[in-house]
């Protein structure tokens, strides 16, 4: 298989990525031969075989439902790009 | 000093016959020298080391003193630490300084070691070189022209050139034990969940795993004793009984069974390498160990899986950084979804740009099945190939990666050639194995070889009682690269 130009546009705007044409271009051509080393996959016959999502097969252990953080907003905020008020600032969404 | 084990620090350290503030100013002026040519440290910070250094000090005079309480570590740039700048080898985070420790941070710094720096690496543990840092390539201190492996480059070469006696790293696909090989040193991944990754800058959640370079399997051991243990703030940390790494170290190795996969010899595997671990097998022979042919069918296929499993769980991860709460933000932008795509794009570099659109396409809609679960498929059967293994023999033994260090620049425009460089080294991050290289020779251009030994789930003491043993026998552990400004 391989990667249209478009494909990799799409990507990129999925991924929130800016991305130029010649960029993609060049990238294109990237992820098409990274793409033929994943087609090895492909040939083997995986029927009937369980998927292996985690080294540990471990269940996901429950807490209490009780508070355990204290309140670090400041701290947290001192290293935030724009901020005001308590709040993070980023650019107008909403009219 | 500087070629003293863990263990003889600590004992200079309780002999009063230096002190931490001495050893600490020791290894920052070694760094002060070196650093200029190798880079392997993004950051140092004298007066933060020197007042840990100071505290450990009043610990030891208290007789309060830990196996480690005043020996100087560094961290890999990836551990959160409070106060200090974390950058991940990113721009994306070339302004945050820590508001937290990693749980790992917080270990070393309970046992009284004092943080001697943070360590380059490739940007966000992606790489096999450690050049895709943005704060520069580090260079390998046997030849400054070669990369010294990655993604935890800095730290290997740190612990090579003396910088420090030991150093802390992540592996996700071999970033601890391809730069321990390339770098002569020794280096442990142990089994998935033993290390909490809390403050561990996440790369793929269901492989990434901390652990420790130092110039031994006994130093080793030492560093994992404090490392390990269970953190319910890690979801995936394990819940187990302490144990000491270091107990088995001088076991006898009479009937051990040692693993050799033919897989792992074959094509792509380098002559001068070949012979060098070949050399190492007969060693261990010879030391009792029994040699048993075994076979990993499944683990050409262990390549492809990963850069399935990798960068999907990475473009999940990665999607973090926004621009909005933490690190960079660029300058011009017209509204929120312009922010997010300029942030993105001037703050990451081309290799994590690659892997994030490799992730989010393998994840997109009516792709899946043919990539992300065929991969964890195929996931299983290298675990079950282990698991075969397993039944045969006790640690299953062969190169950690099929070249020594090659030249700065030699990859870089060729991923694919770049990501076969960890073909021996990621089937144990996909099963969750332990895993440890040690050096065992030197290949062309006098250049380190590694040797890589996989053993089963929670075996660290028996790997490192291996390597110790190895290294009871052989003196390559020991060698320093020699040019360095001593």
């Amino acid at each position: 298989m391989s990667l249209s130009l478009k494909e990799v546009l799409d990507v990129a705007a999925l991924a929130r990525i800016g991305i130029g044409e010649a960029e993609a271009r060049a990238v294109q051509a990237e992820l098409n031969r990274i793409f033929e080393l994943i087609g090895r996959m492909q040939k083997v016959d995986t029927e009937g075989v369980e998927p292996m999502t985690h080294a540990q097969g471990l269940a996901l252990r429950l807490r209490a439902d009780k508070v355990t953080e204290s309140d670090q907003r400041e701290l947290f905020q001192s290293i935030a790009p724009q901020t005001e008020a308590g709040l993070y600032l980023v650019p107008r969404v909403i009219e | 000093m500087l070629n003293a084990s863990l263990k003889e620090l600590s004992a200079s350290l309780a002999a009063k016959k230096a002190s931490s503030v001495e050893l600490t100013r020791l290894f920052l002026g070694r760094i002060a020298k070196l650093n200029g040519l190798l880079n392997a440290f993004i950051t140092v910070d004298e007066e933060k080391s020197l007042a840990q250094a100071r505290a450990a000090d009043a610990l030891i005079a208290k007789g309060a003193a830990q196996p480690l309480t005043g020996i100087p570590v560094a961290h890999k740039d990836i551990f959160v630490a409070r106060d200090w700048l974390t950058t991940c080898g990113s721009k994306i985070l070339s302004n945050f300084v820590g508001p937290y420790d990693a749980h790992l941070i917080g270990r070393f710094n309970d046992a009284g070691a004092v943080l001697i720096g943070k360590t380059n690496m490739d940007e966000f543990a992606m790489g096999s070189s450690s050049e895709s840092s943005f704060y520069g390539p580090v260079k390998n201190p046997w030849n400054a022209d070669c990369v010294p492996g990655g993604s935890s480059g800095g730290s290997a070469a740190a612990v090579a050139a003396r910088m420090a006696p030991a150093a802390t790293g992540t592996d996700t696909g071999g970033s601890i034990r391809q730069p321990a090989a390339l770098s002569g040193v020794s280096g442990l991944k142990p089994t998935y969940g033993l290390v909490s990754r809390y403050g561990m800058i996440a790369f793929a959640s269901s492989l990434d795993q901390a652990g420790p370079f130092a110039k031994s399997a006994e130093d080793l051991a030492l560093l994992l004793n404090v490392m390990a243990g269970f953190d319910p703030r890690d979801s995936t940390s394990i819940e187990r009984e302490r144990e000491d790494y270091a107990r088995d170290l001088d076991r006898p190795l009479a009937g051990l069974r040692v693993g050799v996969p033919k897989e792992h010899f074959g094509e792509g595997l380098a002559a001068d390498v070949g012979a060098a671990v070949e050399a190492a097998l007969g060693k261990l022979e010879k030391l009792g160990a029994k040699r048993v042919p075994i076979e990993l069918p499944n683990s050409s296929l262990s390549v492809a899986a990963y850069y399935v499993i990798a960068p999907a769980e990475a473009s999940s991860n990665l999607s973090r950084f926004d621009g909005a709460r933490y690190g960079y933000r660029a300058k011009d932008y017209s509204d929120l979804a312009d922010m997010y795509r300029k942030t993105r794009a001037e703050g990451f570099g081309a290799e994590v740009r690659r892997r994030i659109l490799i992730g989010t396409y393998v994840l997109s809609h009516g792709y899946y099945d043919a990539y992300y679960l065929k991969a964890q498929k195929i996931r299983r059967l290298i675990a079950n190939d282990f698991a075969d293994a397993f039944k045969r023999c006790d640690l299953v033994i062969g190169p950690t990666s099929p070249t020594v260090a090659f030249r700065i620049g030699a990859k870089t425009s060729d991923p694919v050639q770049m990501y076969l460089n960890d073909i021996y080294t990621i089937p144990a991050n996909l099963a969750g194995l332990p895993a440890a290289s040690i050096p065992c020779g030197f290949g062309a251009g006098g250049l380190p070889v590694g040797l890589h030994l996989v053993g089963n789930y929670f075996s660290e003491a028996k790997i490192l009682n291996v390597a110790h043993r190895y290294q009871r026998e052989t003196d390559w552990h020991l060698r320093e690269p020699t040019g360095l400004a001593s």
